[in-house]
């Protein structure tokens, strides 16, 4: 490739305690280019672009930058040599404007009083003119301005008041005028930014914030600008208008660095691929040279299968019934409004949304653990056939009268496990509360109250650890010691083994890897086929079309429509994640 | 031409320790102890003259080990220390910061000479014990569960909350003692009535059975049952222990009910098998350094037993060192500053690791470093 080197990074080491998160890995990044960094979760792709920005300090390696090792050690030697980037959770004031959030940290150009006495000195040392008399007899004369009195003077007067100067100069660089900013509009002008600065930043979208994020690195002067994951959180939509500015600052010939791990994105918008494997480089290909089979391979390490095999739903009757249903939070939002849905037996229903959108509660509100404000949740008992209502009933209350629903909730080790115990402890939770079983005579077993029983749940985990192919030194480990997929696993597992009726999964496969997440993706359409009603929150609509039977989406706690899984496509999600569409029209869209 | 920037790497980093085995753990924690002992003697070198340094560690041995009478000491006080740091640690586990140990058992001890006044003399003995024993629980229970019952409802802060009560037992302790005593010396003398009955012949073997049997209850109590469970998930995360069908609440109010017991334990052996009186100063800020003792325990019984007796034996020693070289009452202050200095600090070196920037070999020749 022709174009000239922006940065290369040479045999960078980083070492978390044993864990290896980089090891010894070459990356070159070229002016003007857009660079792809794929790998699964955990194959050290954020790692490796923290210490490129200054987050952490390579343990071996060097970065070059125009031939010149340099050393980063912060975020600000970062943008000294123009690199910046935004992380994938944002790092804004919220009751800041977009404008001021930019500026916020800007350096003073540097004034040092001590440099500038001694550039005053020289200066006025500096011979002035020559006396050269036409006599060759008398020597030849330099003058300087120090030579007289007046001119000594002078200079002690203008090294004197330069403390005054650089006060009167920080006073100016703090000074807020109300017209500020011009260079920071100036750039969304030219990149083609569809933003207001002067808003607020809780009155922000996600892809705002994004956009305010991206403004403000550039505003630092970064020519090699770092994006992690960028698309997580954005709608296909979002997603192609970034995509339409990130190729506007390549034709500028800013670098760009993209960390993802969705391959079709990769395909769309980069020049290149660098592709890490359990934190090893494992090569870079040109975009336009590879596909989606061949980048799958370098980055699983082999072969994969990425199709799921989607079942027809069995049974259909319905097992959950919730209508109307609106939750308010205790700082008064109101994070559902008027939610009503089916969920039917072996079935999987998806849902879909902008992260925060009331996914999150609306789960919580079934399980039991908020209580909504209005609305019912009818729970249809497919033992005996009754119905029971479900609202403002505590999670023992829901499980003493037999429904038996089970919930992956998004925080893991804050609500599905606990972290610091062992599998075995975790397993117990789900139990623990049983006793333990005594045996009086050979026929009669009476459960002891008050004790814990620790062996059924060990059996458990060692049935999970073996069908689930859970990696783990043994079934003592401390589950926060698993990586994200394993615990995961785990969690799973343990509400399966509950045989639940319903089955809610929120982010399930958040943060896993590629074999994991169709671990878990054959564990969802498992028990669809076993008659489970299935709730499935996803962010990545591919997968949630190829999986869900129906797939709803919601958008600011509000149902925006629920779709065929089989007939729908992304455009149509996304513009109803965004209420673009109104709900009566939706379907015909989908059908288009 | 030495390339400067690189040397701009940090001095040293500090990197967090994964996993440490268990032999380096201790390895470390028993260098620490050592070193704080060996601080002390050099302090003590400092402040009492070139000979004291040995004196110190002749002291320091010879005031918990000299005499038949200090061991049993010894071995008392770490009772009743170890039997408020069980008090504190369910409540600690489940990471309700209970920083009323002292006055929880000082109305523990309350309540025990509260049965005593006015019951003493008038039945047997040993019913008289027993009904202190109700008394000293009942005290401490209530004052250990009034700040769950208002963290459980209506969430205040627990720390200022029982921190508060501390200074309300001690006026409450005062304004008895001032009834009784209305000549205004302010003292209650001992009393006769309510003592233990002396076991071989010696005070204090009660006192050390009780505290034992306690000890082995709560360990049983934390490993195996269902209540020891649910502290420790409360402890880590209230939201999977609500997911699971515990009731937070209910946790935390019996969890300090069972802390107050415990307290009322400690009160009624202060009263009962140690001072045979109470005043103000009766737990002599024991309350809060059980609170130490069980963290640096981690809430296991048995290394609280064994870090109780570490900071006993230090604090005993360190007196008798004091009173051999004429030091004052400040010295075992120092000492067992220095000493819980070091044993907390460690805590950092087991966690984490400092690693140095690795030496580079560029200034011998530096041309050769810059050509690669």
């Amino acid at each position: 490739m022709a174009k000239p080197v922006a940065v290369q990074m040479k045999g960078i080491s980083k070492f978390f305690g044993e864990v290896v998160a980089n090891k010894d890995v070459d990356l070159t990044v070229y002016e003007g280019e857009i660079l792809s960094l794929l790998g699964e979760n955990g194959s050290g792709k954020t790692t490796l672009m923290n210490m490129l920005s200054g987050i952490y300090f390579p343990d071996e390696g060097e970065v070059v930058i125009e031939g010149e090792p340099v050393v980063i050690r912060s975020p600000r030697d970062a943008y000294r040599y123009k690199i910046g980037m935004v992380h994938q959770h944002f790092k804004l004031v919220d009751v800041f404007t977009a404008l001021d959030n930019i500026l916020l940290g800007e350096e003073m150009p540097r004034y040092s009083v001590k440099e500038r006495a001694a550039e005053l000195k020289e200066e006025a040392a500096e011979p002035r003119y020559v006396v050269d008399n036409d006599d060759a007899e008398a020597p030849v004369k330099t003058v300087r301005a120090t030579d007289t009195k007046a001119g000594r003077a002078k200079l002690a007067l203008r090294t004197a008041v330069l403390p005054v100067v650089k006060l009167f100069k920080k006073a100016q660089f703090n000074w807020l005028p109300r017209k500020r900013g011009q260079k920071a509009r100036e750039i969304a002008a030219k990149y083609g930014f569809d933003i207001d600065l002067n808003k607020k930043i809780y009155d922000m979208s996600v892809s705002e914030k994004q956009t305010v994020e991206i403004i403000k690195v550039l505003y630092r002067g970064a020519d090699i600008l770092i994006l992690d994951e960028p698309t997580a959180v954005l709608t296909p939509q979002e997603t192609e208008k970034l995509f339409d500015v990130l190729r506007n600052m390549r034709e500028d010939g800013k670098s760009i660095i993209i960390i993802t791990h969705k391959l079709n994105e990769v395909m769309e918008i980069s020049d290149r691929v660098a592709v890490l494997r359990k934190g090893e480089f494992i090569g870079a290909v040109n975009t336009s040279e590879t596909s989606i089979p061949q980048l799958t391979e370098m980055m699983v390490g082999r072969k994969t299968d990425l199709n799921i095999h989607r079942g027809d739903p069995v049974g259909c009757e319905e097992r959950l019934t919730v209508e109307g249903l609106s939750f308010t939070d205790h700082e008064g939002v109101q994070k559902l409004k008027d939610v009503s849905f089916t969920a039917r037996s072996g079935e999987i229903l998806g849902i879909a949304g902008i992260a925060g959108s009331g996914q999150r509660e609306l789960l919580e509100t079934i399980a039991g653990l908020l209580r909504p404000s209005k609305g019912t949740i009818v729970y249809h008992d497919p033992a005996t056939g009754k119905d029971e209502n479900l609202v403002k009933k505590s999670p023992a209350k829901i499980r003493e009268l037999g429904v038996r629903l089970s919930f992956v909730p998004e925080d893991r080790l804050g609500m599905g496990l606990v972290g610091s115990m062992d599998i075995i402890d975790n397993m117990m939770l789900r139990s623990y509360k049983r006793g333990i079983p005594v045996k009086i005579d050979k026929k009669h077993t009476v459960n002891v109250p008050l004790i814990l029983d620790r062996k059924r749940p060990r059996q458990l985990a060692e049935r999970i650890i073996q069908e689930l192919e859970v990696v783990t030194p043994s079934t003592h480990t401390p589950v926060r010691r698993l990586s994200g997929g394993n615990i995961q696993k785990v969690l799973v597992g343990r509400e399966i083994a509950a045989a639940p009726t319903v089955f809610m999964a929120a982010y399930p496969v958040r943060g896993l890897d590629i074999n994991s997440s169709y671990t878990i993706y054959n564990l969802l359409n498992e028990q669809k086929e076993k008659g489970v009603a299935v709730i499935y929150v996803g962010e990545d609509l591919d997968v949630l079309i190829e999986l869900c039977d129906r797939i709803m989406v919601i958008c600011a706690g509000k149902v925006t429509g629920i779709v065929d899984g089989r007939t729908t496509d992304k455009e149509t999600i996304g513009l109803m994640m965004t209420d673009s569409l109104s709900s009566e029209n939706s379907e015909e869209v989908a059908n288009d | 031409m030495t390339n400067i920037k690189t040397d701009r790497e940090p001095l040293f980093r500090i990197v967090k320790r994964d996993n440490i085995a268990r032999g380096k753990a201790w390895g470390i924690r028993i260098g620490a102890v050592v070193i704080a002992i060996l601080i002390g003697a050099v302090v003590s070198a400092i402040l009492g003259g070139g000979s004291a340094f040995g004196t110190f560690f002749s002291g320091l041995f010879e005031g918990v080990f000299g005499t038949p009478r200090r061991i049993l000491n010894l071995f008392q006080n770490t009772a009743i220390l170890l039997c408020i740091a069980l008090a504190v640690a369910p409540a600690f586990k489940m990471r309700f910061w209970n920083i009323g140990a002292e006055g929880q058992v000082l109305m523990g001890c309350l309540g025990s000479v509260v049965v005593i006044q006015y019951l003493g003399g008038q039945i047997d003995n040993f019913w008289l014990i027993i009904v202190m024993f109700l008394a000293s629980v009942a005290f401490s229970v209530v004052w250990a569960v009034i700040p769950a019952i208002f963290k459980a409802k209506w969430r205040t802060n627990e720390t200022l909350f029982t921190l508060m009560m501390n200074y309300v037992a001690m006026q409450l302790v005062a304004i008895c003692i001032f009834a009784w005593v209305p000549s205004g010396s302010g003292v209650l003398g001992t009393l006769a009535d309510g003592r233990f009955p002396l076991i071989g012949g010696q005070r204090y073997i009660l006192n050390i059975i009780l505290v034992a049997v306690a000890a082995v209850a709560l360990f049983l109590y934390f490993r195996f049952s269902k209540h020891g469970y649910e502290i420790s998930v409360v402890g880590e995360s209230e939201n999977t222990a609500k997911y699971v069908g515990i009731n937070v609440k209910k946790v935390i109010i019996r969890t300090m009910v069972l802390s107050g017991v415990l307290c009322g334990l400690a009160g009624l052996l202060l009263v009962g098998g140690t001072n045979y009186s109470v005043a103000v100063d009766s737990v002599d800020n024991r309350g809060f350094t059980a609170i130490l003792v069980a963290w640096l325990g981690k809430f296991s019984p048995p290394a609280m037993a064994f870090t109780s007796w570490l900071y006993v034996f230090i604090d005993q020693g360190a007196k008798n060192v004091a009173t051999l070289m004429g030091m004052g009452e400040a010295f075992p202050d120092i000492i067992t500053g220095i000493f819980f200095f070091f044993v907390i600090g460690c805590e950092f070196f087991i966690n984490y690791k400092v690693k140095f920037r690795p030496r580079k070999k560029k200034a011998e020749n530096p041309v050769e470093e810059v050509a690669s």
